[in-house]
């Protein structure tokens, strides 16, 4: 090389990555791009095996594969969809679900009574893994397949599970198979919507309660859509209409879900017109959004719920009034309009009202925002002169809780500040070390659509996330009385007496109801989202 | 030569060694609860816990993880990530776009500041050389945070000249914006050291030899002082190449490119330390063949330098 020309060599060089760089590449766009299909922006989903899927995005692409038992109608009541009818005994504790007749999985297998239970029992067997099990819990049986780590987290191995079948799962013909619960539990049609309750087929499995290794590659449902080739990683999966489908039929004949690792990359490509539906504009793109998209910029409740809970083994919150006077004095519309620019809605009930049986105001005159009366009640109750908000700085919960200290320190004069720990697992350590932390940030977001769905968790002494520690007898006796209720009519109406104990109570402060804020483009049109912020594939369809 | 390459090559070696450990190291000293991490706000449950620990060997110790990580490595298993994909498959679906998007730039990068700089290296004081002082000063003040959605609104949507994002199987013409994007964050500098380098080398004792020999300022410039003036950049463009992968975090996710910088910055966000070692061992090569790569490159533009 030495003594030629420096330009030749660059020159030279130059030449060979623009050819590199323009051969090793086909064309982006998706040429094999069915007619009347249309594409829908998600995030890479964490698995497609339905057990394994706990996120938005996995979950829609499900919704499009698999036929669940039940779907929800405008008010979240259930409806059998893939079963012919859900039948219980008295207690509601032996639950009988009789299947459609007909339906067949996508690679032509019959979907029979069986598939449930194979998919059942893979997703409650706790080796397995699988992020959902969960949903599991209430079938007779579920203790048995789980196995505790005997060091916890130490390197001996676990056992082995005393059993591989849930004993709460029954065949009694093709059709029909019985589900016993370890006790009654009203809304178990409600539960048996989620994704973890779909059928797989006998193809999915290698041997006996062992799936297949790549079976979430290209997963085969009982649904309307199937995989069109496999699921291409951080890029899209690609699903076509089923011929012949036996049940509710989609108007579009295939969807491709267009992975996006930013949201912002989404609406970028939605204004482009590169994709049809974004589900989730961005906060910072919220401002010229209705200038953008104009009538095509939606809004529909989502069931995600923001509150601050009260430390209840902190002194200084002890005091009712104290809780009450700090919710009065925050004003929860000023938030959601200036923080929130209108994605989320005030909250002032403590479950979701859009939960079948729940009351929209039931939190009533002490989560109004009246500055005067709460600085009264503040000053009778003695309240603390200085208050912290703790929050995860991983979360973009700086900007409310500031401005929620802002109007703490306004209508009561006191001192307010926030504190951003790194994560929510360090806040949740300080916690339970029953530290100092002042005020609690939290967010829930429902499994079914069952007011049981917030106050079981939530509230419960026993509940799963109820990290601040409340407890009252008279609260999870409602709440288990309810759940055991004959009808859920009756269980609504005692779960709704649970809530009010709330309002006496005021354990937590509740914020805002999240919403679905989603925009689509020009070429889409009955475009509509549930209240677990997924598209309803069965409605939308191609404009004009 | 052949000496000193393959000495540079056993230190690859060690230094590959190096880096992946202090690598898994931090990432074991950072990773907390990735499990938590993965189901997000919900508790795991205890056999969820067990069966995942077995699974990822996340209950054993430091070394435990790291020998079990190297022995993968060695027999060429980069592991699984926590969502159960094979590392060794989510690098080579990564790599080739970002190396494209990379290579992209650094051409763009390099022909623009080299062609520029020369220019007003030779006129300095001029017009064009007041220009590109401005121009490059404004560049190097935008951060890439601001300037790639900038230019994607600005290209990407309002004009419409690029599409608006670009994808694994991006052709040039997607890739375009985002490399222009990539590309000046080195532009500025690369165009400052070659200006300054042009402007010394011109007043060397042997562009007087050669113009007092009578030879066209063309060859002048184009022989003489150009082969001199490219040694610091060319070194600094080998170190630029580092600074495009980490400056494509911020590139890959604004174009969609599921590329490596995207990939890094998932494996932090989840606490997938497999994820990201895999990823920064690949890049750790990738830095080692660049510099030798410039070393040599040393030879072929100065006679002078010889390895032995």
């Amino acid at each position: 090389m030495p003594g030629k020309s420096p330009w030749k060599v660059a020159a030279t060089a130059t030449a060979v990555v623009l050819l590199a760089a323009g051969c090793s590449s086909g064309s982006s766009d998706d040429t094999e791009v069915l007619p009347n299909s249309i594409s829908i922006g998600i995030a890479e989903p964490t698995s497609l095996v339905p057990s394994n899927s706990i996120e938005t995005s996995g979950s829609q692409v499900l919704a499009s594969l698999f036929y669940p038992l039940v779907r929800f109608d405008a008010k979240s009541n259930p409806y059998p969809v893939a079963a012919q009818s859900i039948t219980h005994d008295k207690a509601n504790r032996v639950w009988t679900i009789r299947l459609k007749p007909g339906f067949t999985f996508s690679n032509g297998e019959p979907v029979v009574a069986d598939n449930y239970l194979d998919a059942w029992n893979y997703g409650a067997y706790g080796p397995n893994g699988q992020l959902a099990s969960y949903f599991f819990q209430r079938i007779d049986g579920f203790a048995d397949l789980q196995a505790k780590d005997p060091d916890d987290g130490g390197p001996e191995k676990a056992p082995e599970p005393k059993a591989k079948k849930l004993r709460g799962l029954k065949k009694v013909n093709n059709l029909t198979f019985t589900v016993t619960l370890t006790e009654g539990f009203a809304g178990w049609q409600s539960v048996m919507g989620y994704d973890a309750f779909f059928p797989l087929p006998k193809a999915a499995f290698s041997g006996d309660g062992v799936l297949n290794k790549d079976f979430g590659e290209a997963p085969i449902g009982n649904g309307p859509f199937k995989m069109k080739g496999t699921w291409q990683h951080d890029e899209k999966i690609v699903v076509e209409k089923v011929a012949d489908f036996k049940g509710t039929i989609p108007k579009v004949s295939g969807i491709t879900w267009k992975i996006y690792q930013d949201l912002g990359a989404q609406y970028a490509d939605l204004v482009g017109g590169n994709l049809d539906i974004e589900t989730k504009i961005p906060i910072e793109n919220l401002a010229s959004a209705s200038s953008d998209l104009g009538t095509r910029l939606a809004r529909t409740p989502s069931s995600s719920f923001s509150f601050v809970g009260f430390p209840m083994y902190d002194d200084k919150y002890k005091n009712p009034d104290v809780r009450r006077a700090l919710s009065m004095a925050i004003n929860r519309q000023e938030m959601t309009d200036q923080v929130f620019l209108g994605s989320e809605q005030p909250a002032t009930s403590f479950v979701s009202p859009q939960v079948a049986g729940a009351r929209p105001n039931s939190c009533g005159q002490w989560c109004e925002y009246n500055p005067t009366r709460a600085k009264q009640l503040y000053t009778a109750a003695n309240g603390p002169r200085d208050i912290k908000i703790s929050y995860n700085t991983d979360g973009g919960h700086k900007a409310w809780v500031d401005a929620m200290c802002n109007q703490i320190k306004a209508s009561l004069a006191v001192n307010c500040t926030g504190v951003g720990l790194p994560k929510l697992k360090d806040l949740l350590a300080k916690v339970r070390a029953k530290e100092d932390v002042g005020l609690i940030r939290l967010g829930w977001a429902m499994d079914y659509p069952l007011m049981e769905s917030y106050l079981g968790p939530l509230y419960t002494s026993d509940g799963s996330s109820n990290y601040y520690g409340y407890n009252n007898t008279t609260f999870d006796s409602l709440v288990r009385q309810g759940s055991a209720a004959p009808t859920v009519a009756q269980s609504q109406k005692l779960w709704n007496e649970a809530e009010d104990q709330l309002v006496r109570d005021m354990p937590v402060l509740p914020l805002r109801f999240g919403q679905n804020v989603f925009g689509y483009s020009e070429k889409v049109t009955d475009v509509t989202m549930d209240l677990f912020g997924k598209v309803d594939i069965y409605a939308v369809d191609i404009a004009g | 030569m052949f000496r000193f390459i393959v000495r540079r090559l056993l230190q690859m070696v060690l230094t590959f060694f190096g880096a992946t450990f202090v690598v898994y190291a931090l990432m074991f000293a950072y990773v907390d609860d990735p499990l938590q991490a993965l189901v997000g706000d919900r508790p795991v449950t205890d056999s969820q816990r067990a069966a995942l620990n077995a699974r990822y060997h996340l209950d054993e110790g430091f070394f435990a993880q790291y020998w079990h990580y190297i022995k993968g490595l060695l027999t060429g298993d980069f592991g699984q990530s926590l969502t159960g994909r094979s590392i060794g498959d989510m690098l080579s679906q990564a790599w080739p776009v970002t190396i494209r998007l990379a290579l992209l730039s650094i051409v763009i990068a390099a022909v623009v500041a080299i062609g520029a700089g020369v220019l007003s290296g030779i006129r300095r004081g001029g017009v064009f050389d007041t220009v590109t002082l401005v121009l490059t000063l404004i560049v190097l003040a935008m951060p890439i945070v601001v300037l790639a959605p900038l230019a994607q609104l600005v290209f990407g949507i309002q004009l419409g000249w690029f599409p608006p994002t670009a994808g694994r199987n991006a052709g040039l013409y997607e890739l375009l914006l985002p490399a222009l994007v990539l590309g000046s964050l080195v532009i500025a500098t690369e165009l400052r050291v070659t200006r300054t380098s042009v402007a010394e080398n011109l007043r060397a004792d042997y562009v007087r030899t050669a113009k007092a020999k009578g030879l066209a300022p063309r060859r002048v410039i184009g022989v003489h002082v150009l082969r001199n003036s490219l040694i610091p950049v060319i070194t600094l463009i080998g170190v630029d190449i580092g600074v495009l992968m980490s400056g494509a975090i911020v590139t890959e996710g604004v174009f969609n490119i599921p590329g490596v910088g995207f990939n890094l910055f998932r494996g932090i966000r989840t606490e997938d330390g497999p994820l990201v070692v895999g990823f920064v061992s690949v890049l750790v090569i990738v830095f080692l063949v660049i510099n030798l790569i410039v070393d040599l490159l040393y030879a072929a533009l100065d006679p002078r330098i010889r390895y032995e």
